[in-house]
Formats: structure tokens, C-alpha cells, sequence
């Protein structure tokens, strides 16, 4: 089983990810923004970082690099599982093949900081994570607040696509444990193979270092795909 | 006092370069587009209280080289509408 990590011009959680998911056990492939072939790969992550110096909207150009036109291919045909982390989310948005948008931070400043999620749909793509588990990542953007054209926050709910949402340290969803303005709370989404989220699990592998949710994100990540590729050869 | 609408555009002085124009650039020559050049600006809409359109446009003239755009590095123009 191998997976992807892409390297946009500007990406700086890339290393990170392939660290995490070496830790892991998986094999992983390095792709360029550039590559126009994917080789054979099971699963993809788009890393965080600040692709192309995030000019003109976080994510906007790396979502037309030359990768992202097999990648786009590969979800069509054949529903690669993406993951997008961060300025993945942003280019993932930005490519159409998730909805919404990511807007500047409510209160207009970069927060770098732990933040309780919840994950409110379990899903196929992550295996054993299950509805209303509890996750402590780091959160690290300026352009994090979720954003939807008012009237599609229902059938994005409907859908089972709202998939992680911020909560406060006692796992109550508010207001106040709302870092960014993003609408509902909304940290993660998810659209048929393609899932992402703001914060970064890649940063959170040892309990020594704040904690090890990152692990369990990851690994069900890595599940869900191996159960997936069994599935489809047996 | 009247009310008036403003808009302020701010574009980067010629030869001052613009990464992300650049960039943008770049992107849209790849998409396949013939673009020579892109340069990037800002496009402020203010709202605010005057006695009259010229007053007004001092007033906004005033703010845009104080703060909203660098004349150091930047141009603008400035556009005042009776609302």
C-alpha cells in the first residue's frame, strides 16, 4: 500500500507527514506539484504549508498545479481517498472537490494553538473512528474559517458530510470554542473519497509532546484504505 | 452632513515587483491563457458622512496616504459617489 505526499511550491508540512506516516508503518511516495502521473498510489495527502506564498487566496493556484489534474482523474475514476491537511484544505475547496470555502480567521490573526474537535459523522474513510470520539490537534492557519453560501449548511449536514467540528476542552459544541468563524463549528468536511481538516494531525504523534490524537486520525486513515484495497482484490 | 460611497484602488508602482502577480501569472499562462502580465491591487469600498462630494474625496485622498495605500511603493485612485 503506498501513499502519496505532494510538495507544492511553499508547502512546509510536508516532511512532517511522511515522518508521521513512516511512524506508522506506511510506505509513502513523494509527488511534485509538477508530476503528472501518480504512479501507483492507494491514498494521497495534500500537506500543509503555504503554497505558492498563499497569494491570491490561500490555496487557489496550487489547486491548478499540473498534479491536481490526475489527482482530480483518480477521484473521478476511481475514488482515490485524498486527504487534505491545512492549505490542503484550502487547495482541496479551491479545486471543487470539496465544498465550501476557507475564509481569514474571524478575528483577522494567525492562531497557533491546541484545539477539541469532535467527530460528528464516522466514516468508511476512517476506520474506527467513530461519531462523537474526541480528538486534541494543533491548529496553525490564518485562512481557517469555514465558509458555505448561506442555505447549504443543512444538506451538508444531511449528507454526512460534516465530518469534525471545534468544541470546547469539555467536548461541549459553542460559540466560544469557535477559534475562527468558521460556520457550525466546522473543522473537517468530507465529499466521497476526499476528506480534509485545519488542524494538523501530523503534529500531534507522541503524548509527550501534547498528544497523540494525530495517531489515531492517521491510522484509521491508513485502516480504511487497507480494508478498502482488500475489498476491492478479494 | 451627506452620506457618500467610496472607492480606493491601490495598485503596486510599475517597477515595483509583485510576487504574487507574478505567480498568478504564471498559473493562467499554464491553465493556457495568453497573459502577459498580472499585477495585483487593492479594491476599498468606503462608506462615510461629508457636507459635499469634494469634501468628501479630500477626506478619503487624506486616508489613503496616511494608511491606505503606501505612496512610497504605490498608486491609487479615488472615486466618490453620492449615495
Amino acid at each position: 500500500m503506498n501513499i502519496a505526499v505532494v510538495t507544492f511550491p511553499g508547502s512546509n508540512c510536508d516532511d512532517d507527514t511522511v515522518r508521521a506516516l513512516h511512524a506508522l508503518g506506511a510506505s509513502v511516495i513523494r509527488l511534485w506539484y509538477r508530476d503528472r502521473d501518480l504512479g501507483g498510489i492507494d491514498g494521497v495527502i495534500l500537506p500543509g504549508g503555504f503554497s505558492y506564498g498563499d497569494y491570491l487566496r490561500g490555496g487557489a493556484l496550487a489547486a491548478q498545479a499540473p498534479v491536481m489534474e490526475p489527482l482530480r482523474h483518480a477521484v473521478r475514476e476511481r475514488a482515490l481517498p485524498v486527504l487534505g491537511i491545512c492549505n490542503g484544505f484550502q487547495i482541496l475547496t479551491e479545486a471543487k472537490l470539496l465544498p465550501g470555502a476557507l475564509r481569514p480567521n474571524r478575528q483577522g490573526t494567525f492562531l497557533s494553538t491546541w484545539q477539541h474537535l469532535r467527530v460528528t459523522r464516522a466514516s468508511s474513510l476512517f476506520w474506527g473512528l467513530r461519531e462523537g470520539e474526541y480528538l486534541r490537534l494543533p491548529i496553525a492557519h490564518g485562512e481557517g474559517a469555514y465558509y458555505l453560501p448561506p442555505g447549504q449548511l443543512a444538506s451538508l449536514f444531511d449528507r454526512g458530510q460534516a465530518w469534525l467540528q471545534y468544541v470546547s476542552f469539555d467536548g461541549q459544541l459553542t460559540a466560544a470554542a469557535n477559534p475562527n468563524g468558521s460556520v457550525a463549528n466546522l473543522a473537517g468536511v468530507i465529499a466521497g473519497s476526499v476528506a480534509a481538516l485545519m488542524p494538523h494531525p501530523e503534529r500531534a504523534m507522541d503524548a509527550a509532546l501534547g498528544s497523540a490524537d494525530g495517531v489515531r486520525l492517521l491510522t484509521a486513515w491508513l485502516e480504511g484504505i487497507r480494508r478498502r484495497s482488500r475489498d476491492a482484490s478479494s | 452632513m451627506a452620506q457618500f460611497h467610496a472607492t480606493v484602488v491601490v495598485t503596486l508602482k510599475p517597477d515595483i515587483l509583485d510576487p504574487a502577480g507574478d505567480a498568478t501569472a504564471q498559473v493562467l499562462r499554464q491553465m493556457g491563457y495568453l497573459v502577459d502580465d498580472v499585477r495585483m491591487g487593492k479594491h476599498i469600498q468606503l462608506t462615510l458622512e461629508a457636507e459635499s462630494v469634494s469634501e468628501a474625496e479630500a477626506a478619503v485622498r487624506q486616508m489613503t496616504e496616511s494608511l491606505l495605500a503606501n505612496p512610497v511603493m504605490e498608486t491609487y485612485t479615488v472615486r466618490v459617489d453620492a449615495s
